[in-house]
């Protein structure tokens, strides 16, 4: 169902800005998604004949990548890491506190729309562990005080 | 008075940036550069001061320090910082400017002997090139520890159809827990890779070059990005590199949270727009790389390290290091360990030395229990292997995998059968699913390892099968060596497996 919201000309605008590469499909979602906070639905269609694949190649590459989302998150992304090198200073008991907090699952997004939490493996910050990132900005050396300070300012 | 403050996204993250403004509104009139990071992680926020030329070092800085370090009497000062024990006991090759220049001053980057490795490259024939790196006895960096000069030799003599191109990628999918090297030389040097995917063009037949960098590290896709631009209009870059008549040009491309995608052939099958699922091998990447052409696919470290073996000549890098391992190696010591950083050295150095004289041993004061050395995919090392030489061979030896050299240091607090079953729950998620040791085997093992768990040891002998199935079955790397840290948890601790059924008993 094409969602009345999203602008098809925009679409058409991202697609086209990116043919002339090579290897444009990556490139193209990433620029829907952030123009959209999404890969909309509506941009499927136009994608799929402007790469000349099919809807279900294009699915299998959407579904087979963590970032591409089929509808927006929420205002904020908060990305904790589960990797090995935050697990050896707190990282897990951190994530589940924060989950148990705010009453989630990974991926789920708080009911006032403010965050969702997701999972990340690795932030390159393994010297200055457990790491987070809230939206673009990375965050060291997070303890319990750190992160409620995180969550309140993205009013969690 | 000129004021250094690290932009390293590890700076930032504790704090570089509150630092700066609190910096800038006691002294408005201060020159204050942002640097990349010294690698001294422990002590970020390091804020460096110039005093008579010499840079004169102060962390870990909160913006409360701000007016004491301004008036030199903060209780932070640590003195020069090329005068630490961290800095004197290291051979900076790869990472000699980082933490020292504007990472996006082209004119830093030639005072600093930038540029001097491409000059001389220009001069030479594709031949000549690939020779020079052959000598100088480069391996990937990024794991596998392949022969730089050998891979870059059969592209350079891969057949190509007129008019076809040939390419240089940059595998900057740095995905391994325990390793931001390629994340630190990006941020804090990104001309450095510039310049040694330029040689690599040049060597190999190659006028396009991609670096494939994951999502997750937004710093370092902007520094690069901003470097390419940089780069392109003062003519590094473009149809005419250094006014050569030779053309190179460059693109930065962002990955999609695949960790697989750090495996070659994924990575090229990702970077055309494809799902990032591993190719059979043959043919090698080599000869049908990215769009089935002829593609030099390198680490990060890799090609970074190319100039400085171009400036300094491929003997003077090849007299560092230990057996078929030459050169230097970047430590990334990470995780429980009291100072965690980078660390560039000759290859040889024991794991004794690095985690307990240079990282000082646990953060937290506990007894070190395990390091796990290269990634995800490596080790977990008992402090009864603490005497190994970290080398390619001299690691593998001893039953691990010196991968992209990053360490994570465990405590005693670690439950080992806990980090087995996450290796396997990691691949299970990350599988590409190409293969079925890997998509069917990870999903398996984390069911093994809960029976182990809850006091069946008899599933122990089949956990170990399970394991010869994935290394001997699977396709690429990632089914391939996940058994690498499962089974030496296993063998190597063993109490932890068993502890539920003692308890039960």
């Amino acid at each position: 169902m094409p969602d009345p919201a999203i602008d098809t000309a925009e679409i058409d605008e991202i697609i086209q800005a990116h043919l002339h590469l090579e290897g444009p499909l990556l490139p193209i979602l990433h620029a829907l998604q952030d123009a959209f906070g999404c890969v909309p639905a509506a941009a499927h269609v136009p994608v799929a004949e402007a790469l000349n694949i099919t809807r279900a190649e294009l699915h299998g590459v959407l579904s087979f990548y963590h970032d591409f989302r089929a509808a927006p998150a929420g205002r904020h992304v908060l990305k904790i890491c589960r990797a090995e090198a935050c697990q050896s200073v707190g990282g897990t008991a951190l994530a589940e506190a924060t989950l148990a907090r705010l009453g989630l699952d990974w991926h789920g997004t708080t009911t006032n729309g403010a965050v969702t939490v997701e999972p990340v493996y690795c932030l390159g910050l393994c010297a200055c562990a457990p790491a987070v990132m809230l939206g673009d900005r990375v965050v060291g050396r997070v303890d319990a005080a750190r992160m409620d300070s995180l969550l309140a300012e993205a009013g969690a | 008075m000129k004021i250094f403050v690290p932009m390293d996204s590890a700076a930032k993250a504790v704090g570089a940036d509150e630092v700066v403004a609190a910096l800038r509104a006691a002294a408005p009139d201060a020159e204050i550069v942002r640097t990349g990071s010294r690698g001294m992680v422990w002590l970020e926020p390091l804020v460096e001061v110039e005093i008579s030329g010499v840079r004169h070092g102060y962390g870990p800085a909160t913006p409360e320090d701000a007016a004491a370090i301004l008036d030199g009497t903060s209780a932070k000062a640590l003195g020069p910082v090329e005068d630490l024990d961290w800095m004197k006991r290291q051979t900076r090759l790869t990472f000699a400017r980082v933490g020292v220049i504007d990472p996006l001053s082209l004119q830093d980057y030639e005072a600093h002997g930038g540029l001097a490795g491409l000059r001389r490259a220009l001069g030479m024939t594709g031949q000549e090139i690939v020779d020079e790196v052959k000598a100088s006895g480069l391996r990937g960096r990024g794991g596998a520890g392949f022969p730089t000069g050998i891979k870059w030799q059969t592209v350079h003599d891969a057949p190509c159809d007129p008019g076809a191109r040939k390419y240089v990628v940059c595998n900057a999918d740095e995905g391994d827990s325990g390793t931001f090297a390629d994340r630190m030389v990006m941020e804090g040097d990104p001309f450095t890779l510039i310049e040694g995917m330029v040689i690599a063009g040049l060597g190999v037949g190659a006028e396009q070059g991609y670096v494939y960098l994951r999502s997750e590290y937004p710093d370092a896709i902007k520094v690069m990005r901003r470097a390419v631009e940089i780069a392109r209009a003062s003519g590094v870059l473009g149809r005419d590199v250094l006014g050569s008549g030779r053309a190179f040009d460059m693109e930065i491309r962002v990955g999609a949270g695949a960790y697989v995608c750090g495996e070659e052939t994924s990575l090229l099958n990702s970077l055309e727009g494809q799902r990032g699922v591993v190719r059979a091998k043959p043919p090698l990447p080599a000869l049908e790389g990215f769009l089935g052409r002829p593609t030099v696919v390198n680490n990060v470290i890799s090609l970074a390290t190319v100039p400085v073996i171009f400036e300094k000549g491929a003997q003077a890098y090849a007299d560092f290091g230990l057996g078929r391992s030459r050169g230097t190696v970047t430590l990334q010591i990470a995780g429980n360990v009291a100072r965690g950083g980078l660390f560039e050295t000759a290859f040889g150095i024991t794991l004794d030395e690095v985690v307990n004289d240079l990282g000082g041993g646990s953060a937290s004061g506990h007894p070190v229990k395990a390091v796990q050395v290269g990634g995800p995919l490596g080790a977990y090392l008992p402090v009864s292997k603490f005497d190994a030489r970290l080398g390619y061979e001299e690691l593998d030896a001893e039953g691990g995998l010196l991968g992209h050299a990053g360490l994570v240091v465990f405590d005693d607090s670690a439950d080992m059968l806990g980090m087995a079953r996450f290796a396997m729950e990691f691949c299970a998620i990350e599988s590409c699913g190409k293969c079925t040791p890997c998509r069917i085997g990870a999903v398996r093992g984390v069911e093994t390892i809960d029976r182990i768990a809850a006091g069946d040891l008899d599933a122990a002998p089949l956990l170990a099968d399970l394991c010869e199935t994935m290394k001997e079955g699977s396709l690429c790397a990632l089914g391939g060596f996940t058994p690498l840290p499962v089974m030496s948890a296993l063998t190597h601790f063993p109490g932890d497996f068993a502890r539920v059924r003692e308890a039960a008993e």
